[in-house]
């Protein structure tokens, strides 16, 4: 009974003399690793050398602060809804007097933490703040040798005051525009409908 | 009488380091060759081009831990690899590297020794490294290594039968001479024995590859099914000195090859050359330009061996067997005929 038509029919023939003799293949398969002598490598040599990366390349996390210095992140948790991966975990805390300066707005993120092993660096994070607060970078996430090591905190997170990360790239006019599409309803607060009526 | 012990003493100490650093460096290339085979770049941060890299690795050799079964027999365990080291080292002895040298009318050689029976020597010699192989496998009280052991020695048995028969035919066509010297001072004047003896050099190139255990004869340490062959057991510097000797032994197949069937420090044209240069018989120049050459060809003879290695899958066991003993026995008993028959008409054998 012949189920499929993609059954082939063995040959079990002896071999010839030339076959036999193994040499015309081994000089065959000896002049196809030669050819190979004369090739390319293309081999990038790592840490000195690394591969061009896209502009908007996803990697590691960053947490902005604005141009006075204060987290932008008010801990309103759109970011761990959006997260396909259940990543991120956050606890909010309201601001004291005399805390402006390090925060933007009356609450922030007490404790802000990603599993970068579960990150999958989708960016919906990203996408989904309506502080633009959260950024992914062209940073690749470090190896660890502890699972642990692998939850980053805000020390990790935020962004140092004098060592400024620039997001510009991902931060260009098209992305702001396409913030404000709804559907992705953030930033504008309930003319939602009406920006989604206009650009569509 | 002091002198002679003095230049013998340096040519054997010339010698054993040549070797050592051949096999050393051999070592690298052959990773380097690997890698341009197969478009990577290989081992390239000891040094410039990792040159550095045989020194890092005999470093580690030294620095591991050494690790001797209790269930091994101490004595052979040890003199397993010294066996067949020494054997390696000792087959360096009868080739002749360059012609000879004259300094202050005395004419030096640069040979270690000159045997009449120079090829029969080599021959014993390399049936005696077998025991090291046998030895050290026999004596590790591990299957893999006895297997490993087995196949080495039934497989190097095997190979050195036909290897001896070509080698019979190639000594016929060379004027019954077993001193390598004159082997290869003969082809001085006429053709490179491979144009009289083309069969013959096949069969001893293929079992020169069985010889040094390389693949697609690499059986006795297949990894994929012995886990190390006859070396499971060793580590430290005897794991080194068996891996060290390997590249010995093909050093000096390679060594071999290029003298008995490309001439050694010949080249086509070399008389005229030196007349050019205008200079004497026994210059030292002379030496090192044949002394350059001949490490030409046993440059690109190892080439040749790390080429087959890359290319060619193991051979099969029985498949290994089956070459040996019903191809290439038959292969050089015919080519003997035919030299035997060839030479007889040409004149040069009297019955």
């Amino acid at each position: 009974m012949q189920l499929t038509n993609r059954s082939k029919v063995v040959s079990n023939k002896e071999q010839s003399f030339m076959e036999r003799l193994y040499l015309p293949a081994v000089a065959k398969g000896m002049l196809i690793t030669a050819s190979h002598l004369f090739k390319k490598t293309p081999t990038t040599k790592y840490p000195e050398q690394t591969r061009p990366m896209a502009p908007v390349y996803r990697g590691q996390h960053v947490l902005k602060r604005d141009e006075n210095g204060a987290e932008r992140c008010t801990a309103c948790g759109l970011c761990a809804v959006a997260c396909p991966a259940e990543a991120i975990t956050m606890e909010s805390a309201e601001r004291k007097k005399g805390e402006e300066h390090l925060y933007r707005e009356e609450k922030y993120a007490k404790t802000y933490e990603i599993n970068m092993l579960r990150c999958i660096f989708c960016g919906l994070c990203e996408e989904a703040c309506p502080k633009e607060a959260i950024f992914l970078t062209d940073r690749i996430v470090d190896a660890e040798y502890e699972r642990e090591d692998f939850v980053y905190g805000k020390d990790k997170l935020v962004e140092k005051t004098d060592k400024r990360i620039d997001v510009s790239k991902r931060q260009t006019l098209e992305v702001a525009e396409f913030k404000k599409i709804a559907g992705t309803k953030h930033n504008t607060l309930w003319d939602g409908k009406k920006q989604l009526k206009d650009k569509h | 009488m002091i002198s002679f012990i003095i230049y013998k003493a340096i040519i054997c100490l010339v010698v054993f380091l040549l070797s050592l650093g051949v096999a050393a460096y051999a070592t690298l290339w052959e990773r380097k060759f690997a890698a341009f085979l197969q478009d990577r770049v290989g081992p390239d941060k000891a040094g410039p081009w990792g040159l550095l890299q045989p020194l890092a690795d005999g470093g580690k050799m030294f620095f591991k831990e050494e690790i001797i079964p209790n269930v091994s027999n101490r004595f052979l365990f040890i003199l397993g690899p010294s066996l067949f080291m020494l054997t390696a080292l000792m087959t360096g002895t009868v080739i002749p590297w360059a012609k000879d040298v004259n300094i202050g009318g005395q004419t030096y050689s640069l040979q270690i020794t000159d045997i009449n029976i120079g090829v029969l020597y080599l021959l014993g010699v390399v049936s005696i490294g077998v025991y090291g192989i046998m030895i050290g496998g026999w004596a590790s009280n591990n299957k893999y290594a006895l297997l490993g052991a087995i196949r080495a020695s039934s497989q190097m048995i095997s190979y050195e039968i036909a290897m001896g028969i070509s080698i019979i035919a190639l000594i016929i066509t060379a004027g019954g001479t077993l001193s390598i010297r004159e082997i290869i001072a003969q082809q001085d004047a006429g053709l490179a024995n491979v144009v009289y003896q083309p069969l013959g050099f096949l069969i001893f190139f293929v079992c020169a590859l069985a010889e040094t255990n390389r693949a697609p004869f690499d059986l006795p340490e297949c990894e994929s099914e012995l886990v190390g062959g006859y070396h499971t057991e060793y580590s430290s510097m005897k794991l080194g000195l068996f891996l060290f000797a390997e590249y010995i032994n093909m050093f000096i197949s390679s060594a071999i090859m290029a003298g008995f069937y490309f001439g050694g420090y010949n080249f086509p044209f070399a008389q005229e050359l030196y007349d050019a240069m205008g200079l004497q018989e026994g210059s030292w120049i002379i030496s090192l330009i044949g002394f350059g050459a001949y490490f030409t060809k046993i440059f690109i003879f190892i080439c040749v061996f790390m080429w087959v290695r890359w290319t060619l899958p193991r051979f099969r066991y029985d498949q290994l067997m089956n070459l040996g003993w019903k191809t290439l026995l038959p292969l050089s008993l015919l080519n003997l005929a035919i030299t035997v028959v060839v030479e007889y008409l040409r004149g040069n054998i009297h019955i």
